[in-house]
């Protein structure tokens, strides 16, 4: 079993740089689909033994919706955008990839750091929840299109439950469920918004919506 | 009980979606806030139940930010009305680049408000802190339509960084709470449940570094949401796009309920007697914002942005007020109540003035008290609130925190207060007493004949700031100092 | 010290072309086509060294020692490699450092003897080796570290005796991500595709094929017969990690080790055949990557 988790954190981390050095847009909706598909299962297998009912549907779920779901309502997004379908991001693939290899660096050290007296079933889960989090600001902050920002802020919220499914919180369902819905609704109404800021700029760089600022 | 009043407006928005008629969607929308804050008053006479296996409750903070928000919203679907059936009546070129765009649907711009008050009802009656994040993120996305009504490009740039800066923000408070569920967990492996109840008596059991790190996800979290500078970047964007209406209700609601999740990792740390590290995280993003706000309002063309700056200000002291501790929670509970007031209608007025004016811009403006009587005594009147300036709301609460600051011996941060305070009432005094006196240009002529509603609402929000200056109901009173208390 | 068996080198040096060969014939195949056989390249050896050899005017000694010393370096390199189950000829703490840098001294003679003849095409070449091999080598060094690590031995030789199915079954993660990252550097500095096309002779996509474009005869077939070795080098490590069955018998060993290495050859092959040849501003990325998967393997 422990075999089995830390195969699917490392495929996790794969998928993080995959997110950070795809040139593609679909490429990088397929990362974060595999993303998604892997927490699902990172959730069942940490429960160990313990397996539920509600401990396998709502990981199933969640798996399910961000796993097809939501990308299929990205790529759907991406193709109504009419839009240069690269990556086009603000730093370099190359120093993308350095600055993912030091975000892995940094949550390695911090998972070292907070050491969790519970009993974790493996020591990686924390490092790669941090990792795939940070990845995500990475992404959201170097990456031009409104949609690469879209995909960063899933890999957060990816980091997040994965965090949570490594402490394995026993969360109530009703709340699951809740973040979950809230995670799919914040998508959803992201796709809309970059729809419309496609028909209104004919473009998704949202690097060049800059009509608002303050100058001090 | 509790449940009604979320479920109230809830069905009301869904309602509003399908409703054809124009007139009968504005009367649900009155009869729904009608509703709502008569709910809400009598809470304050009979407790209701715990629901939900007491997820859901009153405590006093939560009935304080439910009835406030309540009452403002009641407050500004009276003028969202008015507003509305003006907005039908013209075309609506653009002010500043001269283009002509579309409203949103009406009846999506109607059943997003309901869906707003559902989501921020939720969130002041959740004790379980897990709930009050799905309710919060709620806020976001039924907020986010709000901000986008005028249908453009720079209105959409603002719904855009709206979206993605709170949305990131909230991501971050989730890691907070499940910090927090980690630091709630005994090392016997039991947990303790993640109500607000539960871990305040079970305070001294939390693991401290990790209830410390979780504080701080928090405080970043809800802080971008609430306004707190250095997150604060998408909040004068979203206040100068919004619709008037909008602009209250994000400045006078949904800035309180971000600032209720704040206020709950506040409780838990008081109780567990981890004061001292929270109140100076809370200290110096307070003083950080005040510093940004009075930065940033200098010089500020826009009266809008200068209004949404001064959110933030506002919510810089609302932070320090708490973090002070004492008799400056107090304090600031009472500035919640008055800051919420006064900047609604503000909002409201100024409203009013682009509708007249057509312009933001606060040069193009003069004369505003011979075009606009009542609105140009109002915006005097909320100028001299929001600076601080007795006998209005602000000026009691604001001073509370200053003497407790000094009673405390925090002598540095009292003077850094008063400073920034004082640039900041310099800063908006010129260009807003400009915007008053004076005379109108030539081609501004009276308005027409405009809802009743858009100017009496602003007056009775004036009104009750002139009078929360003046004399503090008791009832009032002892509500205020109850909340205080669960914050040391 | 002669502490182990010399038999590696032995058989490095004799098959060292037929690995070439199965590729080649491999990628026939894969195309439809009988092929060349499979003693071909060393019929061409053959041809090449009976062949005089034609120095230009503009080059010095310094053409002349290239093949030879990228030759003999590489030839020195096999002599600390294990193969089969048989420990290296040499083998001491930290040899596998001492075959990085022996590579790198024939590749610095080989860029060296490329820029002697002076024509920009060879330079051209010479500085996209250089670049490449900047980022292949640190992925092939945290790779060799990461076995290091994980059996905790220092030399070549004890490591990929170590490294067995109950090691892998403990850390197949890291064992994994290893041979990702010593399969690109084997790519990369084998110059196969996706790194580099041996096939191609345009000027676009040319790497390592336009450095050695002005030796002919007997030190254009010092060159072949050097890369062919490098080849089983690197084939000869990433066999050790991936097929790591020691089960006693010499000559069982020795023969599933070759049996291995056919398999890697024909894997190189199908590879060659079904991926097109990456852009060159896309290959320090991929190498970025193998440093990447190899420091991950490294680290954890």
């Amino acid at each position: 079993m422990s075999q089995l988790i830390n195969s699917i954190l490392i495929l996790l981390v794969l998928t993080g740089f995959m997110l950070l050095s795809s040139s593609r847009l679909a490429a990088c909706i397929r990362a974060i689909a595999i993303q998604g598909v892997l927490l699902g299962i990172l959730a069942i297998a940490v429960q160990g033994r313990q397996l539920s009912m509600a401990g396998v549907l709502l990981p199933l779920s969640s798996a399910m919706v961000k796993g097809f779901v939501l990308p299929w309502m990205l790529l759907r997004a991406m193709r109504e955008a009419d839009t240069v379908r690269e990556v086009e991001p603000l730093i370099s693939y190359n120093l993308s990839i350095i600055a993912g290899t030091a975000a892995l660096g940094l949550s390695l050290w911090l998972g070292h750091r907070l050491q969790l007296s519970s009993q974790l079933a493996s020591s990686l889960l924390v490092p790669a929840a941090f990792f795939t989090s940070l990845v995500g600001m990475i992404v959201i902050a170097s990456r031009r299109k409104a949609l690469t920002q879209v995909l960063g802020y899933l890999a957060l919220e990816n980091g997040v439950y994965a965090f949570g499914a490594a402490v394995a919180l026993r969360l109530p369902i009703l709340v699951e469920l809740g973040i979950l819905l809230d995670v799919f609704v914040g998508v959803f109404v992201m796709g809309i918004a970059i729809f419309h800021i496609s028909r209104e700029f004919n473009h998704i760089d949202a690097d060049k919506l800059q009509a608002l600022t303050d100058r001090l | 009980m509790i449940v009604l009043l979320i479920i109230i407006p809830a069905s009301a928005g869904l309602a509003a979606f399908f409703i054809e008629s124009d007139r009968l969607r504005r009367i649900l929308l009155l009869a729904t806030a009608s509703a709502q804050t008569a709910l809400s008053l009598t809470t304050w006479i009979v407790s209701p139940a715990p629901a939900l296996g007491g997820w859901l409750a009153e405590d006093a903070l939560g009935r304080l930010i439910e009835t406030l928000t309540s009452v403002l919203f009641l407050a500004a679907s009276f003028y969202a009305v008015a507003y509305l059936r003006e907005e039908r009546r013209q075309t609506h070129s653009d002010f500043e680049e001269g283009f002509l765009f579309s409203n949103a649907r009406e009846a999506s711009f109607t059943a997003c408000l309901l869906f707003f008050l559902a989501a921020m009802t939720l969130v002041a009656v959740s004790q379980q802190l897990a709930l009050l994040w799905v309710a919060v993120e709620a806020t976001t996305l039924a907020s986010a339509p709000l901000i986008y009504f005028h249908r453009h490009h720079r209105s959409l740039e603002a719904t855009w960084k709206y979206l993605l800066i709170c949305s990131v923000g909230i991501a971050l408070a989730l890691l907070g709470i499940f910090f927090l569920a980690v630091a709630a967990t005994n090392p016997d492996g039991t947990t303790i449940p993640l109500t607000v109840q539960d871990l305040r008596s079970n305070a001294h059991h939390l693991n401290v570094p990790w209830f410390r790190a979780a504080f701080v996800l928090l405080l970043v979290g809800f802080g971008t949401k609430m306004g707190l500078a250095p997150f604060h970047t998408w909040l004068p964007d979203a206040h100068s796009e919004a619709p008037s209406v909008a602009s209250a209700l994000l400045s006078g609601a949904l800035l309180n309920c971000a600032f209720l999740g704040i206020l709950r990792a506040q409780e838990i740390s008081v109780a567990g007697g981890l004061a001292d590290f929270s109140d100076k995280l809370l200290l110096v993003f307070g003083l950080i914002s005040m510093g940004v706000a009075a930065a940033f309002i200098s010089g500020q063309t826009d009266y809008k942005r200068m209004l949404a700056y001064s959110s933030v200000e506002h919510m810089g002291i609302l932070a320090v007020g708490v973090g002070l501790g004492g008799a400056a929670v107090f304090g600031a509970v009472l500035h919640v109540i008055n800051h919420s007031l006064t900047k609604a209608m503000l909002f409201l007025v100024a409203g009013n003035f682009l509708a007249a004016y057509r312009t933001k811009n606060s040069a193009e403006v003069s004369g505003a008290l011979s075009v606009l009587p009542v609105s140009g005594v109002l915006w005097l009147v909320g100028l001299l609130a929001i600076t601080g300036s007795p006998p209005f709301g602000p000026f009691l609460s604001e001073f509370t925190i200053l003497k407790a600051a000094l009673d405390h011996g925090q002598i540095f941060v009292a003077v850094l207060y008063l400073v920034l305070l004082a640039i900041i009432m310099a800063a908006m005094a010129a260009p807003a007493l400009a915007m008053a006196q004076g005379t109108p240009a030539a081609d501004v002529k009276a308005a027409p004949q405009r809802g009743l509603a858009l100017s009496v609402v602003p007056a009775m929000l004036g009104i009750a700031v002139l009078v929360m200056g003046v004399y503090v109901p008791p009832v009032l009173t002892r509500a205020l100092r109850e909340a205080a208390h669960l914050l040391g | 010290m002669l502490s182990g068996s010399i038999l590696p080198l032995i058989l490095a040096v004799m098959l060292a072309p037929l690995m070439q060969a199965v590729i080649t014939r491999t990628k026939s195949v894969m195309a439809g086509r009988v092929g060349q056989p499979l003693l071909q390249p060393y019929w061409d050896l053959l041809k090449l060294l009976r062949k005089g050899a034609v120095y230009s005017n503009t080059t010095t000694w310094i053409f002349q020692m290239g093949p030879a010393v990228g030759l003999a370096s590489v030839i020195l390199a096999m002599a600390l490699v294990p193969f089969g189950g048989l420990s290296a000829p040499f083998a001491f703490s930290g040899d596998f450092v001492l075959i990085a840098y022996l590579m790198g001294l024939g590749r610095f003679f080989t860029v060296l003897a490329a820029l002697d003849t002076g024509s920009s095409f060879e330079g051209m070449g010479a500085s996209r080796e250089v670049t490449f091999s900047a980022l292949a080598e640190p992925a092939l060094f945290l790779g060799l570290a990461a076995l290091a690590r994980q059996t905790g031995l220092l030399s070549l030789s004890p490591v990929l005796a170590a490294i067995s199915t109950v090691t892998w079954m403990h850390a197949a993660p890291i064992l994994s991500l290893t041979l990702a990252g010593l399969i690109i550097v084997f790519l990369a500095e084998n110059a196969r595709i996706p790194v580099d096309d041996p096939t191609t002779h345009l000027e676009l996509t040319m790497i390592h094929e336009v450095m050695v474009l002005d030796h002919s005869g007997p030190d254009f077939a010092m060159i072949q017969y050097g890369a062919a070795l490098k080849m089983w080098l690197f084939a000869a490590i990433i066999i050790g990690v991936a097929a790591p069955w020691h089960l006693g018998n010499r000559l069982i060993d020795l023969g599933a080790a070759l049996g291995a290495m056919l398999v890697l050859g024909i894997a190189a092959g199908i590879i060659e055949s079904s991926m097109a040849r990456l852009r060159l501003l896309r290959v320090p990325q991929l190498l970025l990557v193998a440093i990447v998967l190899s420091a991950l393997a490294l680290a954890l």
